[in-house]
C-alpha cells in the first residue's frame, strides 16, 4: 500500500513556479528523505503534503484517499518543525495533549499515549515543565513526542535537527531512525546535510529548482547517479568533474571521478600539483590542481604528501563517470 | 556581571538622573493634590505650599460632589475609555492578523488604507460625524463617543499590531493547524499572548487621549446623563469667574483611574520595550 502518492503537483506563488510536476510515491513504512540545495522547494513541497499550502495543480494522495481539500489537521499527518514550535503557553504534558483533546479522545486514551511516547523519548522527568525551561534537545524530542502522540499515518520532518549542536544532531539522528524502526511509520524527512540523508533514507528524493532529479535508494543514487547534479550532491567530499580530454585527447564529455576513487600512481592519468593537504588521521584529503582544474584525492591511510609537491593520480576507468553538456549521464 | 553597570558612582549617577525626572514629571500632580486640599487664598497665595491647620480645606471635594452627578460623569468616562480601549484592541488585532497572515487580492492596498487614517485627524469629519450620529439617533449616547474613539484609534493600532504580528513564526501557527485548532484559537490563544507588550502599547497610547477629550463629548454627547469627567469638570471653569477648589478637586479624583490603567498596562509595556533588546 502506498502512504502517500503525488502526480503532477505544481504549486506557484503568483508568478513564481517554485513546484514542477513532482510526481513520487511513499510506500508504507518507508522512510523517505527529500535533499537538495537552499530554496529548490523543499519545504513548500513538505506544506503542501500537509495542507498547510494549496496544490495549484496536480493530485495528493494519502493512504489512497485524494487529501487536496482536507485541512491538515484531518489528513492523518504529524509534522515536526525546524524551530520547533512548541505552544509556549502550555506544559511538555499540554503541547502533547493539545490535539488529542481537539480530536475528542478519552481521559484515558491520551494518558497511555502520553505515557508511551514520553518513555520513548525520556521526556518523563520533564512533563510538568514549560518550553522556555528547556534545552534545545529536550524541546526537539518534545516537538517529536508531539508528533508521535497522534499516531499519524505519516510524520513529516522539515529538517528538526539543524538547529542542534553537533553531537546532538547525531544522537537524536539515531534516536529518530530507531523511533522508525519502532513505529513502522512512514516517514518524510527534509535536510540538506547528506549524511542524515545518506543514513536515514531508504529512498531519497533530490529536487532541484522545484523538479525531481532523481529518486532511489541511497547506494542507487551513489553508485548510479542520472545526472551531473546528483552525482556532485551526494557524497562527501563532492565528485570530481573535469573535462575528460585531460585524459584523452578528443573527448569532449565530464568526466566525474570520486575522491575516494582516486589513488597515488605514478603511471597515473593525472599529473598534479599539491595545493593544500588535509591529513585526518584515518585518511587523507589531498586537494590538488591539475590543468588549473581542481581535484580532490581521499587516499586512505596516512600519506607524505606536502603542499607544491607534484605528483600523479591514477583511478579505474570503471569507477569514472562521464556527463554530456547537458550535465546528463552519458556511456 | 557588566563592569560599567555595576560600578556605584555610575549607579547613583544613573539614579539620581532618574529620580531627578521623576519629580520633575510628578510635580504638576503633586501640585495639583496639595492645593486640592486648601482653601481658595492659600491657593494663590502660597502654590506650593503644604495644608496646614489653618489653609486645610474640602470645599472643592464638597462643591464637585453637591454639583452635579459626580460619579456619573466618572463613570461614563470610565465605561467610554475601557469599551473603546477593548473595541480598538479586538477589532485591531483582529484587523492585523488578517493582514499579516492571509494572502488575499488588496492585502496592501487595504492596509494602506487603514494606515492613512493615522495622518488624517478623525475631528476633521466632525460634522460629517455629528450629521451621522443625528441621523442614527445615537446623539447624546455613550455609544457615539465609543464608536468615534474605536474609529480613532484603530489606524495606529492595525498599523502596530500587524508589524508584531508577522514576526510571529509561521511554524507556531502551522502547528496549531496541524493540531485541529480553528484560526480563531489560533489568534486568540497562540498569537494574542504573543503580542501582549503591543498591544499594552497601543492600550496607553490611545487611554489618555480618550479619557482626557473634551471635544467630542461636548458635541456628540452633552447632555446631563452622558457627560464625561472632562465636560463635566467644565462647570466650574466660567468666563468671568472660576472655582479653582472645585477644578483642583475634579482634577485629582481624574488622575486616579488613569493611573490605576496605567499599572496595569505598564509591566506590558515595560516587557514589550526590553523584549527585543534581551532576546
Ligand atoms: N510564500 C511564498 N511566496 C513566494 N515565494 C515563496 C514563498 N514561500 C517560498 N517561496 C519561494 O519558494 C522557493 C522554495 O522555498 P522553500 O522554503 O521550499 O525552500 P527550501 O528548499 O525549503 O530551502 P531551505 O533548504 O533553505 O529551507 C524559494 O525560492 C522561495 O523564495
Ligand atoms: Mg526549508
Amino acid at each position: 500500500m502506498t502512504a502517500l502518492s503525488l502526480q503532477n503537483v505544481n504549486k506557484s506563488f503568483g508568478e513564481v513556479h517554485v513546484l514542477k510536476d513532482i510526481n513520487m510515491e511513499v510506500e508504507e513504512g518507508e522512510f523517505v528523505v527529500f535533499v537538495g540545495p537552499s530554496g529548490c522547494g523543499k519545504s513548500t513541497l513538505l506544506r503542501v503534503i500537509a495542507g498547510l499550502e494549496d496544490a495549484s495543480s496536480g493530485e495528493i494522495r494519502i493512504g489512497g484517499d485524494v487529501v487536496n481539500l482536507t485541512p491538515p489537521s484531518k489528513r492523518g499527518i504529524a509534522m515536526v518543525f525546524q524551530s520547533y514550535a512548541l505552544y509556549p503557553h502550555l506544559n511538555v504534558r499540554g503541547n502533547m495533549t493539545l490535539a488529542l483533546k481537539q480530536e475528542r479522545q478519552s481521559k484515558a486514551v491520551i494518558e497511555e499515549r502520553v505515557q508511551e511516547a514520553s518513555r520513548m523519548l525520556n521526556l518523563e522527568p520533564y512533563l510538568e515543565r514549560f518550553p522556555s525551561e528547556l534545552s534545545g534537545g529536550q524541546r526537539q524530542r518534545v516537538a517529536i513526542a508531539r508528533a508521535i502522540v497522534r499516531e499519524p499515518k505519516l510524520f513529516l520532518f522539515d529538517e528538526p535537527l539543524s538547529n542542534l549542536d553537533a553531537a546532538l544532531r547525531m544522537n537524536t539522528r539515531i534516536e529518530i531512525a530507531n523511533l522508525h524502526r519502532q513505529l513502522g511509520a512512514s516517514m518524510i524527512y527534509v535536510t540538506h546535510d547528506q549524511t542524515e540523508a545518506m543514513t536515514l533514507a531508504d529512498k531519497i528524493v533530490v529536487l532541484r529548482d522545484g523538479r525531481v532529479e532523481q529518486i532511489g535508494s541511497p547506494m542507487e543514487l551513489y553508485n548510479n547517479p542520472a545526472n551531473q547534479f546528483v552525482a556532485g550532491f551526494l557524497g562527501s567530499p563532492a565528485m570530481n568533474f573535469f573535462p575528460a580530454e585531460l585524459v584523452q585527447d578528443g573527448d569532449d564529455r565530464t568526466m566525474g571521478v570520486r575522491p575516494e576513487d582516486l589513488f597515488l600512481d605514478d603511471s597515473g592519468a593525472l599529473a598534479a600539483r599539491v595545493s593544500h593537504v588535509e591529513k585526518l588521521g584515518g585518511d587523507t584529503n589531498v586537494i590538488a590542481q591539475v590543468n588549473r582544474h581542481q581535484i580532490t584525492a581521499r587516499l586512505f591511510g596516512q600519506h607524505a604528501v606536502e603542499p607544491g609537491q607534484d605528483l600523479r593520480l591514477g583511478f579505474n576507468p570503471q569507477n569514472a563517470f562521464h556527463f554530456n553538456g547537458e550535465g546528463m549521464r552519458v556511456e | 556581571m557588566n563592569k560599567a553597570r555595576s560600578n556605584p558612582l555610575n549607579t547613583l549617577m544613573m539614579h539620581g538622573a532618574l529620580i531627578l525626572y521623576t519629580l520633575i514629571a510628578l510635580f504638576p500632580v503633586f501640585v495639583i493634590l496639595i492645593n486640592s486640599f486648601k482653601e481658595r487664598r492659600s491657593i494663590f497665595r502660597e502654590p506650593l505650599a503644604l495644608p496646614n491647620a489653618e489653609s486645610y480645606s474640602t470645599i472643592g471635594y464638597n462643591t464637585v460632589m453637591q454639583q452635579g452627578d459626580f460619579f456619573l460623569y466618572f463613570q461614563n468616562s470610565m465605561t467610554v475609555t475601557v469599551a473603546s480601549l477593548f473595541f480598538v484592541l479586538l477589532f485591531g488585532a483582529m484587523a492585523a492578523y488578517a493582514l499579516s497572515e492571509y494572502r488575499f487580492r488588496g492585502n496592501m492596498l487595504m492596509g494602506l488604507y487603514l494606515a492613512l487614517g493615522i495622518m488624517i485627524p478623525i475631528r476633521i469629519g466632525t460634522v460629517a460625524i455629528l450629521e451621522m450620529m443625528v441621523a442614527t439617533g445615537l446623539v447624546n449616547t455613550l455609544w457615539a463617543l465609543i464608536l468615534v474613539y474605536t474609529a480613532q484609534g484603530l489606524p495606529l493600532a492595525v498599523f502596530i499590531l500587524s508589524e508584531f504580528m508577522r514576526q510571529v513564526s509561521d511554524d507556531l501557527k502551522n502547528a496549531g493547524r496541524i493540531d485541529g485548532l480553528s484560526e480563531y484559537t489560533i489568534f486568540f490563544r497562540l498569537v494574542l499572548p504573543l503580542v501582549r507588550p503591543a498591544m499594552a502599547t497601543v492600550a496607553v497610547f490611545n487611554m489618555i487621549p480618550i479619557w482626557n477629550d473634551l471635544w467630542f463629548p461636548l458635541i456628540l454627547a452633552p447632555a446631563e446623563e452622558t457627560k464625561t469627567l472632562t465636560l463635566g469638570s467644565q462647570v466650574f471653569i466660567g468666563q468671568f469667574v472660576t472655582d479653582w477648589n472645585a477644578v483642583l478637586s475634579a482634577l485629582s479624583m481624574a488622575i486616579l483611574p488613569v493611573l490605576v490603567l496605567y499599572v496595569i498596562f505598564s509591566r506590558q509595556l515595560i516587557r514589550g520595550i526590553t523584549s527585543g533588546a534581551v532576546k
